[in-house]
C-alpha cells in the first residue's frame, strides 16, 4: 500500500534461493575395493562452523543467495509513476544537472518556442524560489522541498503529482536538485532524461562526471551566449558524450538565442508521445 | 551523498529476508557494486557501519564485490573488461557497444542466524 495516497502498490516479491546443504558426503574407502558412500545427514549433531551452508535447523544459521536490485523499491515506484503519466498521455522528462546551468530559466523560456503544454516538478534542498519563479510566468510548477536529500527520488515524485493536473498536459518537467551525482542513480519515472551542462562550468564536466552523462537521452550546453568569454570547447564536449554515450544527442543552446531554443522544442516534439 | 539512501534501502531489504527467513540477526551482507553505478563504495561501508546499528544487521560485516566495466561489441562481438570510462571497443574501435555489467548495485548474499 502507498503510504502517500493509499494507492494499491504491490511490492515486488524476490524469491531467495535457500542452500540447505545440510548433507556432508564422505567417501569411506574399504580395504575390500567395495565403494561405499556413507551419507552422514543432518541427523548427526555434527556442527561444523566452517559449514556456512548448513542446515538452518541445525545450528539456526544460513547462507541466502540473493540477487536483489537495492533500489527496486525506488524502481518499482518509477514504474508506478510513469504509468501515471503514461495513462494521462504525458511524457515525463527528467532535468538534471549542476545547481546553476540554467535548469529553471529554460523552462521559463521554452514556452515561448513550443506549444506542448508542461508542468514542472520541482526539486530544491530549500524554498519555492524555482516553482514561484514559474508559476510567476504562468507555468503550472509544484515545489518538494528535500529538506537535506541531495536527490529525488521515485517515491518524492509520487507525492508531488498528487498535486499536479496531469489531464491538459504533454509534457512534465522533473527539476531535479542541482547534483551532478546523486540524482543519476534514481529512476523517478519519467521517459527521458535531459542534462545540462553550462558554458562556464567548463567542458570537463561530462569527463568527470560520466555516470550522469552516461544516463542522458540529449545533453543540452547551456548558456552558449557565454562562448566567446569561456575556453569551452563544443568539439570537445561531443567527443566526451559520444565517448561515453554514443546515443545522446548533444544540442548547444541559449535562451536568448531563439534558433537553439526551437531545436531543443522540436527534440521534445519528436520525443513526445502523443 | 546519496550513499546514506542507497544503504537505507538495503537494511530495509535485510529486515525483509531476515522476517522472510524467521530469523532475528544478519552476520554478513555481500554487495555488487559496479564502478559505474555512481556509488563510491567506501561511503557506501561507512553508512551501512553507521546504519546497520539499529537493526538485524547490527553486527553484520558488509563484504562489498566492485563490479569492472564490461563492454559486449555488437560488431566484433568482444566481450572485454575496460578501464577507461568510454564505451568505444578496444578491439574494433566501434560504438555499437553495450555496457553488460558496472552499473549494477545489488545484494547478492546474506548469512543470517536465530541468535
Amino acid at each position: 500500500m502507498c503510504k502517500d495516497c493509499g494507492c494499491s502498490i504491490t511490492r515486488p516479491h524476490s524469491h531467495g534461493h535457500h542452500h540447505n546443504a545440510g548433507h556432508s558426503h564422505e567417501h569411506h574407502h574399504h580395504d575390500g575395493h567395495s565403494h561405499e558412500h556413507h551419507h552422514h545427514d543432518g541427523h548427526s549433531h555434527e556442527h561444523n562452523d566452517a559449514n556456512l551452508h548448513a542446515n538452518p535447523q541445525l545450528n539456526d544459521k544460513k547462507t541466502l543467495s540473493v540477487i536483489h536490485k537495492i533500489l527496486d523499491k525506488n524502481d518499482h515506484e518509477a514504474a508506478h509513476n510513469r504509468q501515471h503519466f503514461e495513462s494521462q498521455q504525458v511524457t515525463a522528462f527528467n532535468l538534471m544537472s549542476s545547481p546553476g546551468s540554467g535548469k529553471t530559466t529554460l523552462l521559463e523560456h521554452l514556452q515561448e518556442y513550443t506549444p506542448l503544454k508542461y508542468a514542472v516538478i520541482e526539486g530544491d534542498l530549500e524554498t519555492s524560489r524555482d516553482a514561484d519563479r514559474l508559476v510567476a510566468k504562468g507555468i503550472d510548477a509544484y515545489q518538494i522541498q528535500t529538506g537535506s536529500a541531495c536527490h529525488l527520488d521515485a517515491f518524492m515524485v509520487h507525492s508531488a503529482l498528487h498535486h499536479v493536473d496531469l489531464a491538459p498536459l504533454d509534457i512534465c518537467f522533473v527539476e531535479n536538485v542541482g547534483n551532478l551525482v546523486c540524482p543519476a542513480s534514481y529512476d523517478v519515472g519519467t521517459h527521458f532524461n535531459v542534462v545540462l551542462v553550462s558554458v562556464p562550468e567548463g567542458d570537463d564536466k561530462i569527463e568527470k562526471y560520466p555516470v550522469m552523462f552516461r544516463k542522458a537521452d540529449v545533453v543540452l550546453i547551456t548558456k552558449a551566449d557565454l562562448l566567446p568569454h569561456f575556453d569551452f570547447s563544443i568539439e570537445a564536449a561531443t567527443e566526451q558524450v559520444k565517448k561515453l554515450n554514443p546515443k545522446a544527442q548533444v544540442i548547444t543552446l541559449s535562451v536568448k538565442d531563439s534558433h537553439s531554443m526551437r531545436r531543443f522544442a522540436e527534440w521534445l516534439s519528436e520525443h513526445c508521445r502523443s | 551523498m546519496h550513499e546514506y539512501s542507497i544503504v537505507s534501502a538495503l537494511l530495509e531489504q535485510c529486515h525483509e529476508y531476515a522476517v522472510e527467513n524467521k530469523v532475528n540477526k544478519i552476520t554478513q551482507v555481500t554487495v555488487k557494486i559496479g564502478v559505474l553505478s555512481g556509488v563510491e563504495p567506501s561511503l557506501f561501508a561507512t553508512a551501512f557501519e553507521t546504519f546497520k546499528l539499529e537493526g538485524v544487521a547490527y553486527d553484520a560485516k558488509l563484504v562489498i564485490q566492485q563490479q569492472a566495466i564490461i563492454l559486449q561489441c555488437h560488431h566484433c562481438q568482444a566481450e572485454v573488461e575496460i578501464a577507461e570510462r568510454s564505451v568505444k571497443c578496444p578491439q574494433c574501435d566501434s560504438f555499437d557497444t553495450q555496457i553488460i555489467a558496472g552499473e549494477e548495485m545489488l545484494l547478492m548474499q546474506l548469512e543470517m542466524e536465530q541468535a
